[in-house]
């Protein structure tokens, strides 16, 4: 059947069931496949979109319950060589190895500083409570936070 | 330029792949393409290939393309594993291009009408001094490398060197970070299907009934494949080979084995049949005469999951009896050798190449995903199928790290010199990697109606090693006695965990120290300094405990504590020395770390930090938290909630020294942090609370237990 979602502020039209989980509608239809598959379960984060504002696992979530709400997925907010200053800040710290985990954190921290954009260490943290990173890339990815928190408060 | 006497043996894996156009082009359109053996597996060995390639070639590293990994033109490297990428990659691509640069500057030279001698470049670009010049992308033609190498150009001293020795930035992390398609997981081809597998519930479980009339009956389901055991579904969209896979699972009946050990504890090793074998042995009478008092203690380790974020996933496609099949394996050529025994057709008739996946840390699923897409493929040709491994397949059949029991006695002299040393570990094979000579190393091969067989495990030979890796002590004892008993037999299949026996070896000989030096009223870094000739590993010793300004014979405080650990990895690798800060209350936490690192010469400074780095962060949570459940018949981890890893609430700061030795050769940096990790935290935890932890994972059940007993 045919369903209208708002992606990244454009309203696109996918032939899916219903229940299909959000993340193969972003990935398999819409071709946008920065949200990646970790664990099917909303476990791991690495599926991690904005949904009306808040830190949705793609992957646990039917496409039809996300009708008529805006969707921001990590290719909505930068592009390869006009990045957002979240990525930005990725690539000055160099914080990646693998790189898989990395658009779900972005995005659990986006929703992060868009709600309270002087979160401290604590909460910082606490966003990334479903977000797993495997390579140890952990205080890297925590330093870009802090770089870009900094940057956008400017 | 000078001319280096040609060595017997080519460096590198250049010694078995001569041709120096299988490694190097040079464009007409002002590139460079390099074509690397090895390849990405979220180490940023890529980033370094450039850079040494750009070094000695003279040009800027945005020049340089990368060809992606393809037996059918890449060099032959065998696996990108054991940290060997730099001296074998690196080494090849480093000779190769400085034999490019003189042959380019050979025919500038004709064409200039200038000497060798007369002759710079620059981004490329060749001048004589009178002037004149020519660039590399003007002389380059197809026959330029069309030779073999001769390794008989020096590259350049590395007092010239300005690419290799700095940080640059790693050439894939914009892409990845802004969420480009980058994996193989995320790669689509036009007509692509989607498809699942449904494996046995466990080991030797043989397939009794299933019902495929109502699985092909589902939406979109293109096939529905049955080969012995072997059962999987092919569908149109992915969420409908989901749901059929469900279903397929669901309507299977098995029958099953109890094959499994009656407890988890790795002590089961200790029951079963082992191969013994004494790989070093030294003694000294008059050593042995001083001992005044003896010691002993066990350590172990469980089973641990390589865990990679994303479940292992390929794509294959069957068409006028051949094979190409997309895959993240660590070893394309290894890989297509067993899909040859598995598929029955030629080698010249598959096709691997190589697409990135997330960090492996080892042998995972990733040659068992690719097999799988190649048996479904077969059923719908023409199609490239595309096989997405559940999280749940991974965690219940990747090959895990072995578990390990290691016990290990000394004797102390009056003074509290270690005298007599020995080391007993018990273990099953690290190695079950793809390519052996006789068998596949592939999952579904043994699942098929007329099986491949698995060849018999072991492990990589010493120096290196398996699961004895490590299992020598760097210590200069008097006496000494190691002995590995390799239990060959795996009721579970065990294969490369990133270090392999190093993690539990160097746990169990680090812990060890520190209680000995405790028994010789000793500080940690003074006593192992007094066992310890080797300049190198002294340094690192050093280097380490100036970052963490540690205190003589330093004592927690009954919550924090301080502990440390050195180990040169394989005992010819990198030198790492590890300090950890541990709060251990009810549970432990690691709040802090810093360590000190030689690799020789680094040829990408922030590279080897950030492996160092990650390769602390994830020793940290093999070490509190990870271990690979199962019952008699089953593997019960299934999720991240039976198999909870290191969250970001729980990371430690981590501060790395690099110990730069320009003149030496560089050595891989992946591996050197893992085995010193785990003994520092659990030397930590005794200097907290004064209680020993010998059993990994250190989780609350075991702290508490272990401060109840004290």
């Amino acid at each position: 059947m045919a369903l209208t979602i708002d992606v990244n502020g454009e309203q696109r039209v996918v032939e899916a069931d219903g229940e299909t989980p959000l993340l193969y509608v972003l990935r398999n239809d819409l071709k946008l496949k920065g949200a990646r598959y970790g664990c099917g379960a909303g476990q791991c984060g690495a599926c991690t979109v904005i949904v009306a504002g808040k830190a949705v696992q793609s992957c646990d979530v039917p496409v039809a319950a996300v009708v008529g709400k805006a969707i921001t997925t990590i290719e909505g907010i930068g592009r390869n060589g006009q990045p957002h200053p979240l990525q930005q800040a990725f690539i000055d710290e160099q914080a990646a190895q693998c790189g898989y985990c990395a658009s779900g954190i972005i995005m659990a921290a986006k929703a992060l500083f868009d709600a309270h954009p002087g979160a401290g260490e604590t909460e910082i943290r606490d966003a990334l409570a479903r977000n797993l990173c495997r390579c140890g890339t952990h205080h890297r990815i925590l330093r870009a936070l802090r770089r870009a928190q900094e940057r956008m408060a400017r | 330029m000078t001319n280096a006497p040609i060595p017997r043996k080519l460096p590198g894996s250049l010694e078995t792949n001569r041709a120096l156009d299988r490694w190097l082009r040079i464009n007409g359109d002002g590139t460079a393409t390099v074509f690397p053996g090895k390849v990405e597996i979220g180490q940023g060995i890529l980033t370094a290939l450039v850079q040494i390639v750009a070094e000695e070639l003279d040009i800027g590293i945005e020049r340089i393309r990368l060809a992606p990994a393809d037996t059918s033109y890449s060099p032959d490297e065998g696996m990108t594993s054991g940290s060997r990428s730099i001296q074998e990659g690196g080494m090849a691509l480093r000779y190769a291009a400085s034999e490019a640069r003189d042959l380019l500057l050979q025919r500038a030279a004709r064409k200039l009408g200038a000497s060798l001698e007369q002759l710079t470049v620059a981004n490329g670009v060749i001048s004589a001094r009178g002037g004149e010049s020519v660039t590399y992308w003007e002389l380059a033609s197809d026959d330029l490398l069309r030779q073999e190498a001769t390794a008989g150009i020096a590259p350049k001293l590395p007092a010239h060197h300005s690419v290799v020795g700095s940080s640059a930035m790693r050439l894939d992390i914009p892409a990845k970070v802004c969420g480009v398609s980058t994996y193989v997981q995320d790669m689509e081809l036009p007509g692509m299907l989607h498809a699942r597998v449904a494996r046995p519930p466990s080991r030797g479980a043989r397939l009794l009934t299933f019902d495929e009339s109502e699985v092909r009956a589902l939406p979109g389901v293109a096939a529905v494949v049955r080969d012995g055991d072997f059962l999987g579904v092919i569908a149109a969209r992915e969420e409908q080979a989901i749901r059929a896979q469900r279903r397929l699972a669901r309507s299977a009946t098995w029958e099953e084995t109890a094959s499994l050990p009656e407890s988890m504890d790795p002590r089961y090793l200790l029951q079963m049949k082992s191969e013994d074998e004494v790989i070093s042995e030294k003694g000294d009478a008059a050593g042995a005469a001083r001992a005044s008092r003896t010691f002993s203690a066990e350590y172990t380790r469980p089973l641990i999951a390589h865990a990679s974020i994303a479940p292992s996933c390929a794509i294959a496609q069957f068409e006028a009896g051949g094979y190409t099949v997309w895959t993240h394996s660590q070893g394309i050529f290894p890989l297509r050798a067993d899909l040859v025994k598995v598929l029955g057709v030629e080698e010249k008739r598959i096709v691997v190449i190589h697409v990135e996946g997330a960090g492996c840390y080892g042998h995972n699923g990733a040659d068992d995903v690719a097999l799988d897409a190649a048996l479904l493929a077969r059923a719908v040709p023409g199609k490239p199928v595309r096989v997405q491994w559940t999280r749940e397949d991974e965690f219940m059949w990747e090959p895990y790290g072995s578990a390990m029991v290691v016990k290990m006695s000394a004797a102390l002299d009056a003074e509290g010199n270690v005298v007599n040393w020995t080391h007993d570990l018990w273990s099953h094979g690290h190695s079950t990697r793809p390519g052996p000579k006789d068998g596949a190393n592939l999952l579904a091969a043994w699942h098929l109606a007329q099986p491949v067989k698995a060849p018999r495990p072991g492990n990589p030979p010493l120096p290196g090693g398996g699961s004895h890796r490590n299992a020598i002590p760097l210590y200069d004892f008097p006496g000494q006695r190691v002995t590995n008993h390799l239990v060959r037999e795996a009721p579970l299949r065990t294969s490369a965990l990133r270090s392999l026996g190093a993690h539990a070896n160097v746990f169990a000989i680090e812990s060890f120290m520190d209680e000995l030096a405790e028994a010789a009223g000793a500080d940690p870094v003074e006593f192992r300094l007094r066992h310890l000739k080797d300049a190198r590993a002294r340094a690192v010793i050093e280097a380490v405990a100036a970052k963490a300004s540690w205190k003589h014979r330093e004592r927690g405080d009954g919550t924090r504590g301080r502990g440390m650990a050195f180990a040169r990895y394989k005992n010819l690798g990198c030198y790492v020395a590890v300090v950890v800060e541990v709060e251990a209350a009810n549970e432990v936490r690691v709040r802090r770390a810093w360590a000190a690192i030689d690799v020789g010469q680094t040829i990408n400074p922030d590279g080897v930090i950030n492996q160092t780095e990650g390769g602390i962060i994830q020793t940290v949570s093999w070490t509190l938290k990870e271990q690979i459940r199962f019952d008699r018949e089953r593997v019960t981890t299934r999720t991240w909630d039976d198999y909870p890893i290191l969250t970001f609430a729980e990371a430690p700061e981590v501060e790395v020294v690099l110990v730069d030795r320009p003149d030496q050769p560089p050595l891989g940096a992946g591996e050197g942090a893992q085995g010193p990790t785990g003994a520092a935290i659990g030397n930590a935890i005794h200097n907290a609370l004064g209680v020993r932890l010998r059993d990994m994972p250190f989780t609350r059940d075991r702290l508490i237990a272990a401060i109840a007993r004290q």
